[in-house]
């Protein structure tokens, strides 16, 4: 009970710092933008070639966004050493990883949230009975990667090139993801059924498996 | 909130061979020290002697190379947990939000120390800092000096028995530091310890009930304030800095 308190709390003053400053949210969905209608422009494409590239340029669009929503997400710990204010706490370094990754995967699922529509309306598409497992996809994968860029957000954080070194150290690790993502949304976009189980059960692996694995390794990426 | 743990020794700090690397470089090269329980102990000691690497390693915010170090009779590095508990930290880092009031802040620190009866404690200590009516300003439009006093009331929220005092007097006004002094003096009526550092020697002298002298990473003199009087100290500070 504690431990979800603490949780909340980290997660719940982040929000609150974001919904004060917007300098996430607001870096995240212009970039996002701006791909989606430079990919829209360079290619013209027509239903088939959407149906063939669209999934690729959203997961461009999402995963580069949710990067720079990631370099944010601990600069507000870094100014006057927050962080080690935090540090000083008798709470759970598991908490503070949870309550981190939470507020990530919370802005950059609602950046994905408005950016879908223009998504579907640049690239011309009309989804109606596709909604519900893009969705599904949509969340699983950004639990993936949000849930390996919070680890690598906080081991960035301390780094001199950290615009640099996130994207550097986060992509490698993420490629399972992104497949994963890039065919499902392939195939649900294209009305097939075969295959789709096993990519989302793969996502779902994906993210129970990072998703431990970076709550207990954050107490040893915050050493000093 | 807490009363300082089961050690059987006096010491609320019990440093042995406390040692510090980073790299080729040596911020410590062996610190032993006790901090009496109750009392103010000052450590003093040039740029670079090491008292901001001992004070952060006592706080749990860095780990030493090497060597022994219990706080409140808990080992530092098996009981790291439960010791936080017990310590009261003000740094050169404010370890404030500027983006949340000073009352956002204290209650979310607040929340993280799981401290009774939350908003009355943060009326409280805003109160003893003398900040109360900017509860509601942005920690970004504080001052140095008022920044500095709720990064002390932040200090102080938890109700800690053990103080680590970094420099605590940086930025502060006559009145500020004061203030200060008279939650020093209550938390030592208290019988609670304070170990702080300070460049101002004639200011840590005053409050101090032992003193604590660091060169090159090693406590040259460490001796009960009463058993100096302020030219033999002077004398001592002197020789620490050659």
């Amino acid at each position: 009970m504690r431990f979800l308190q603490q949780l909340f709390t980290i997660f719940m003053k982040d929000l609150r710092l974001e919904w004060r400053t917007r300098e996430a949210m607001s870096a995240m969905l212009l970039f996002a933008l701006l791909v989606l209608v430079i990919f829209n422009f360079a290619f013209n494409p027509d239903r088939e070639m959407v149906l063939a590239i669209g999934p690729g340029i959203l997961w461009v669009a999402f995963t580069f966004a949710g990067v720079l929503g990631l370099n944010r997400a601990f600069a507000s710990e870094q100014e006057n050493g927050c962080l080690s204010g935090v540090l000083l706490t008798p709470m759970d370094r598991g908490a503070i990883y949870l309550g981190k990754w939470l507020a990530n995967l919370c802005f950059t699922l609602i950046a994905e949230a408005i950016l879908l529509p223009f998504f579907v309306l640049f690239f011309n598409l009309s989804l109606t009975t596709e909604i519900p497992p893009l969705l599904l996809v949509c969340l699983l994968g950004t639990i993936g990667f949000t849930a390996v860029g919070t680890l690598l957000a906080a081991i960035s954080a301390n780094t001199r090139l950290r615009e640099v070194m996130l994207p550097v150290l986060l992509f490698p690790i993420i490629v399972p993801v992104i497949i994963g993502a890039v065919q499902s949304t392939g195939l649900i976009l294209n009305h097939e059924t075969e295959g789709l189980t096993s990519f989302i059960r793969m996502l779902a692996l994906y993210d129970v498996i990072f998703l431990v694995t970076s709550t207990l390794l954050f107490d040893f990426v915050l050493e000093e | 909130m807490n009363q300082a743990g089961g050690g059987a020794t006096g010491y609320a700090v019990e440093a042995r061979g406390v040692a510090k690397r980073f790299g080729r470089i040596t911020a410590l090269r062996s610190v032993d020290l006790d901090v009496p329980r109750g009392g103010v102990t000052a450590l003093f000691g040039h740029n670079g002697a090491g008292k901001t690497t001992f004070l952060r390693i006592a706080a749990g915010l860095m780990r030493p190379t090497s060597g022994e170090l219990k706080i409140a009779g808990l080992d530092a590095h098996k009981e790291a947990a439960a010791i936080r508990g017990h310590l009261g930290v003000v740094s050169h880092e404010l370890f404030l939000y500027g983006d949340l009031s000073a009352m956002e802040n204290l209650r979310f620190y607040g929340r993280l120390y799981q401290v009774d009866d939350l908003e009355a404690r943060c009326e409280e200590v805003l109160t003893r800092v003398d900040l109360i009516h900017r509860a509601n300003s942005r920690a970004r439009h504080f001052s140095r000096g008022m920044a500095q006093r709720l990064a002390i009331a932040r200090a102080f929220l938890h109700r800690p028995d053990i103080l680590l005092l970094d420099e605590p007097y940086t930025g502060l006004d006559q009145r500020s530091v004061a203030t200060l002094n008279e939650l020093i003096e209550g938390f030592r009526e208290a019988h609670h310890t304070v170990l702080l550092t300070t460049h101002d020697h004639h200011l840590g002298f005053t409050m101090a009930t032992d003193i604590a002298i660091l060169r090159r990473g090693e406590v040259i003199h460490h001796t009960p304030a009463a058993a100096l009087s302020r030219e033999e100290f002077d004398a001592l500070y002197e020789e620490s800095l050659q």
